[in-house]
Formats: structure tokens, sequence, C-alpha cells
């Protein structure tokens, strides 16, 4: 027989080791369902993970990878820091559209006036939007004690729908013929987030990025509020003798992830999509989640898993155009990768130890005490 | 505009219909949630029922061997959710979100080959002396079985937490689940059991829409039913009866968007389409106002990991 012992603490070594295996199980996993789908298991795992890296055309996927990846590690760096504080924001998809439709509105707003100060605050607009947006669960979350899980996804819907009438009313594009969306920023210089070095990848938006990691694992590890999330996620009674008010961390915690994933969308909006329309949001905040646990809520780990994800996409897409794989396949995968982490997450959190059974001495009474837990 | 084209009897009789897949899913989750367990997932399994429904109905041409397989596909979801919290003792809500990104992505992947195909049609209680019956028999007598087995089940549910002795079993394991462990009851076992029926409900929830409601098949359709069902549970203060209130007043709410969109009202399309979610937050922030209550009602080991050192 086995046992689980809870380790005192989770195991460093571990808590690296699980995301690596949790991806070689996902690829395994995930061969079997490419093989039920009747497609070559290897030949597909290798185009997803494999061809954008090193396969023909990798230099351009390269680029890709990196413009998929900026927004992904942006909004989970946020999400991190909730996560680490018992705070589930699950609304960054809704935080991020909101970002992108006020920071593309200030940037339209301006339309056709050429200044260098409209992309600064169109970055600030995006910011703000998706910080608002996440302030509606903080305040009842403080106010009513509503649960901030489904109050910021019910918002998710709420901006999706605020999206589709914004790009089919207000911020419409005059000239556009009558179809839905707004002009494209990627036209308007002054509202635009190009490649800063060409053929790179690199915008405005992954150089956030990079600087986001950066401070976040300073603000988690050398400075006091990092502290004090930490503690409010792991004792909060012990955070409330030490006087910390959860009011202020569910606040700084919303807020922080809000004006992240808010940014995410501007940057996205006025780079790679270029445009408000219906659907230019691709569901980045959900990937965000798995982004986030994948990276075990460190930044760095984060910034790993950012590019392992933006890898999964360009290379879903590759094998979507090269083996006919369904784009929902990659979403399903990305799902059982959560999983397995998850799964094996035992690991760092548990040792396994294996015993004997014990030849137990006959008690003439049975008690309750050998039942106890 | 012209409000007379909105019968309230057309009106009080499709909000049935339309509050019928929640009240499914709620109710499924309403047991899981007794017995102490939160799976945010619950979106991910209807969606899966949905489509396991749908794509066994058109292949056997037979609606309840659809929603046989959409019960046996949102159980199936719900045990991995199971498996994972139970045993490998994972975080429920982190759990939870991956089984509903996971079911996302999955369905749209069975479902590909069955966009824009009706499934067989599903049969309705028309007794003729009853349905005739003015207003009462259009609004009460002559929905689709499903209507009535939903109401069957909630009334089944109510019955057995209250009345049944496995029933307090359930209620105890989720009120302290170390207490019950050291009473001898099987906390992990039930848990189990109470999830995949969770699971089987949502299922079943999920193929409501897809068979009945809508009838089509379209990826990720659910559109956020499956977290309005969680809402619902809170907003029911874990209560059975409560639950119908809730689900036919988020369907009213819905019916009457979509016959306002229908007559024209001079308010955006997208507005109008943004109330279920509206109303589901300040139905939230209505009851959640009132703490005590939230903190008496709520199952006490709601969330936290049973894990038997010995």
């Amino acid at each position: 027989m086995f046992r689980l012992e809870a380790r005192p603490q989770a195991s460093k070594t571990w808590i690296v080791l699980t995301p690596i295996l949790a991806v070689v199980a996902t690829m395994f996993a995930g061969g079997l369902l490419f093989a039920a789908l009747g497609k070559d298991p290897v030949a597909s795992i290798q185009l997803i993970f494999w061809d954008p890296l090193f396969g023909e055309f990798a230099a351009m996927d390269r680029v890709d990878i990196l413009k998929k990846a900026g927004p992904l590690i942006l909004i989970a760096l946020g999400l991190s820091i909730g996560f680490r504080a018992g705070i589930w924001n699950i609304g960054a998809e809704g935080q991020y559209i909101m970002g992108a439709i006020c920071g593309a509105a200030v940037g339209l707003a301006f339309y056709p006036m050429e200044a260098t100060f409209i992309f600064p605050l169109m970055v600030i607009a995006g910011a703000l939007g998706g910080w608002a947006w996440a302030m509606i669960p903080a305040f009842l979350k403080n106010r009513f004690g509503t649960n901030e899980i489904l109050v910021s996804l019910m918002l998710v819907y709420v901006a999706e729908h605020f999206l589709s009438q914004m790009s089919l009313g207000l911020l419409k594009n005059p000239e556009g013929r009558g179809f839905p969306g707004s002009r494209n920023l990627q036209q308007y210089a002054s509202a635009s987030n190009p490649e800063l070095f060409p053929g790179t990848g690199m915008h405005w938006g992954v150089i956030a990025a990079l600087v986001a990691v950066i401070a976040a694992y300073i603000l988690m590890n050398r400075h006091l509020t990092g502290f004090q999330v930490r503690v409010t996620g792991e004792s909060p009674r012990a955070a409330a003798f030490a006087g910390i008010i959860p009011r202020r961390i569910v606040v700084f915690c919303l807020g922080t992830s809000g004006a992240l994933a808010g940014l995410a969308g501007l940057f996205e909006v006025s780079g790679p999509a270029g445009q408000i329309s219906i659907d230019f949001n691709q569901g980045y905040g959900f990937t965000a989640i798995i982004v986030a646990f994948l990276g075990r809520l460190n930044p760095f780990g984060i910034l790993l898993a950012g590019l392992l994800m933006g890898l999964t996409y360009i290379g879903g897409n590759l094998a979507e155009q090269a083996a006919g794989l369904p784009a929902a396949a990659i979403q399903a995968f990305q799902g059982m990768l959560l999983f397995f982490l998850l799964a094996f997450d035992l690991l760092s959190n548990y040792r396994i130890r294996r015993v004997r059974r014990r030849v137990v001495p006959q008690v003439t009474e049975p008690t309750a005490s050998q039942e106890t837990a | 505009m012209d409000f007379s084209a909105l019968s309230p009897v057309a009106l009080i009789a499709s909000l049935m219909v339309a509050s019928t897949p929640i009240l499914l899913a709620a109710i499924g989750e309403l047991v899981v949630e007794k017995s102490g367990v939160l799976n945010l997932g619950v979106e991910g399994m209807m969606i899966t029922g949905a489509i396991f429904g749908f794509a066994i109905s058109v292949e056997t041409g037979s609606p309840w061997l659809g929603l046989v397989a959409a019960m046996v596909g949102g159980a199936g979801m719900a045990l991995i959710f199971g498996i994972l919290t139970q045993v490998f003792l994972s975080n429920q809500v982190a759990t939870g979100l991956a089984l509903t990104l996971f079911g996302l992505g999955f369905s749209a992947l069975v479902g590909q080959s069955y966009t824009g195909i009706k499934p067989p049609p599903f049969p309705r209680l028309d007794i003729p002396a009853l349905t005739e019956i003015p207003y009462i028999g259009k609004i009460l007598l002559n929905h689709d079985y499903m209507v009535y087995i939903s109401l069957g089940l909630v009334l089944a549910v109510w019955y057995f937490l209250r009345f049944t002795r496995k029933g307090l079993i359930l209620r105890s394991i989720g009120e302290n689940h170390t207490a019950a462990h050291a009473l001898g009851y099987k906390v992990i076992r039930v848990r189990l059991l109470a999830i995949m029926f969770g699971g089987a409900c949502a299922g079943l929830g999920g193929a409501y829409l897809s068979l009945i409601r809508v009838p089509q098949w379209t990826e990720g359709m659910t559109a956020g039913a499956g977290w309005i069902a969680l809402a619902l549970v809170v907003f029911a203060s874990w209560k059975p009866g409560r639950l119908i209130i809730g689900a036919y007043l988020f369907g009213g709410v819905t019916i009457l968007q979509l016959n306002l969109q229908a007559v024209g009202v001079n308010i955006p399309v997208a507005y109008l389409s943004m109330a279920p979610y509206v109303i589901t937050i300040l139905v939230l922030v209505i009851i959640s106002s009132d703490r005590k209550k939230i903190s008496l009602n709520a199952p006490a080991s709601l969330g936290r990991v049973f894990h038997a050192s010995n």
C-alpha cells in the first residue's frame, strides 16, 4: 500500500520538475488524441513543438511566438499575484477587452492628428480601462462579500457584448463601407504599436511584458506589499494578526491584474490585431490562467510558460495548415496540460511512502479511536 | 414598437424551457457543493454533455440515447475532476477552471462535423384534453418531457438531502469532513459519487440546450450557462426549492430580453444580451450582502482539501 504524507514545505525540486513532466505527459496524451483523430501522432507533435522553433520557416514563426507570448505573459503575471493571495480573478479576458476599447478610443479620438503624446496616452487609458473593469468585482467583494470568481467571469460576457456594440457603433470606421470594426490603428502612425526592430516581433507589449516580469519578481520577493500578498494567501489569520487589511489586498491584486490585462489588450489592438473588431480578442485572458499555473505563479516561470504556450499556438496553426489538425485541438491540448500539471503537483506537496501492512493487535472492544484521522 | 406581440402566456411557457438547462446543471452542482466540493467546471461539463448528446442523437436517431450519452459524458468529465481533487488532492478552483477550459476545446474538437445539422425532434407532453385548458394548458402542460424531469429531479434531491440517511451522511461530509471520516464514513467515495452526479446533471443540461432548446450545435454554445448555474446555487442558499425560483427568474430575464429584441425595442441588441449576466451579478450582490446568512448556509468544508493523515 502507498500512503501520502504531507510535506511540511513544498519540495523545491518537484516544483521545477512537475511542469516539465506535465509537458511530456501532455505530448503523450496529445499524441493519443491526435492518433484517435486519424493523424500521425509523432508528426503532429513535431509540428507543434519542433517546427516553429527549428523548422523550415522557423525565423518567421519565432517572431510570431514572441507576439503571442507577450500578452499572455503580461496577463498571467497579474493573475499570478492574485492567485498567490487566494484572489481568483478569472475575468482577465473582459479586462483585456475593456483595456483595448478604452485605449483604442483615446487614439481614435485624436484621429487624424499626429503627435507623440497620443500613444502614451493610449497606454494609460488601456491600463485604466482594465483596472476599472477589475475594480467592479473588487468593490463588490469588499462591500458586499460577493464572490469575485463569478462576478469577474460574468463581466467577460458583458465586455464581449460591449465590444460587439462598439465595433458596430461608436468606434466603427466611418470610411469602412459599412463593415464592422474600427479604423486600422496600424495605418495611423501616432497610435500604432509597430515592431520596434523590424523582423524581431519586439513591440511595446513584449517589452512591457519583460519589464513586468522583473517588476513582479521584485514586488513579490523584495517588497513589503508582495510579502503581504503572500501571507494573505498562505494564512489569512496570520495576515489579520499582522495587521494586513484584506480589503486593500483585494483592491491591489484585482487592480494590478486588471491594469496588466488592459495593457495587454491595448498593445494587441494597436499592434498585431490592428483594430477593434467583434472578435479581435482571442481568449488570451483564459489561456493566461494556464500560463500562470504552468509558470508556478513565479515571474520567471511565467516568462517560460508564456513562451511555451505561444509555441503551442503557432505550432497549432502549423499543424492546422500542414496536417489538417482542427484548431480546437490545440485548445483541448492546453487544457490537458493544466490537468497533468495539477495531477503531478501531488509530488511537490506530498511524499509518497510505501507502508507495509502492520499486524494490528486484536482489540477486544472496538473503539472509535481506531478510525480517527 | 409593438408590445401587443408579447403574449404573456407564450412568455411564461418559453420561460420554463429557457430555465431548464441551468436548473439541471444547478441541481447537480448543489449536491456536489453540499458534499463539500466546489466544482467550477460546470461550464465544461455542460458543453461536453451538449456535444455528446447531440452527436449520439444524430448518429442513432434517438434523442433519449443522446441524453444518456450526455450524462455519461458529463459524468466522465466530472470523474477527471474528482480523481484530481480527491485522489491527487489538487486545488479545486484551479482544477475546475482546467475542466472548463479543456471541455470547451474538447467539445469543439468533437463537434466539428456536427455544425449545421438538425437533431431528431424530442417528444412533447401532449394530452389533448389537458393541453387545451386555456392558459394553464399552454403554460404548464405542453412542454417536452425534460422540463418535468428537471422539476422531478429537484424534488428528488430535496427529499434525498432532507429525509434520507444517505443524504444526511452527504451533508455531514460537507459540513465537517474530518468528523465524518472519524465516524467511519467514506469521505472520498461519497464525494466522488456526488461529483459524478453533478457531472451527469450538467451534461443533461448541456444536451437540453443542443437537442431541445436551440436545437443545434455551435461551438461554445453554453455561453456562460454553467457559470450562471454556479451563481444560482449561491443565490438559492444551497436549498433545492429556491433553485427553481432562481432558475425561473433567470429564464424570465433571458426570455424577456430575447422578446424585446424581437419586437425591436430601441435599445441595441448587445445591451439587451448583457441582461442575464448583469442580473446574475446583481442577484449575487443582493444575496451576498447578508454575510451571516451565507456563512450559515454554505457547507462548512466547501472547497477544502481532505487528506486523512492515517
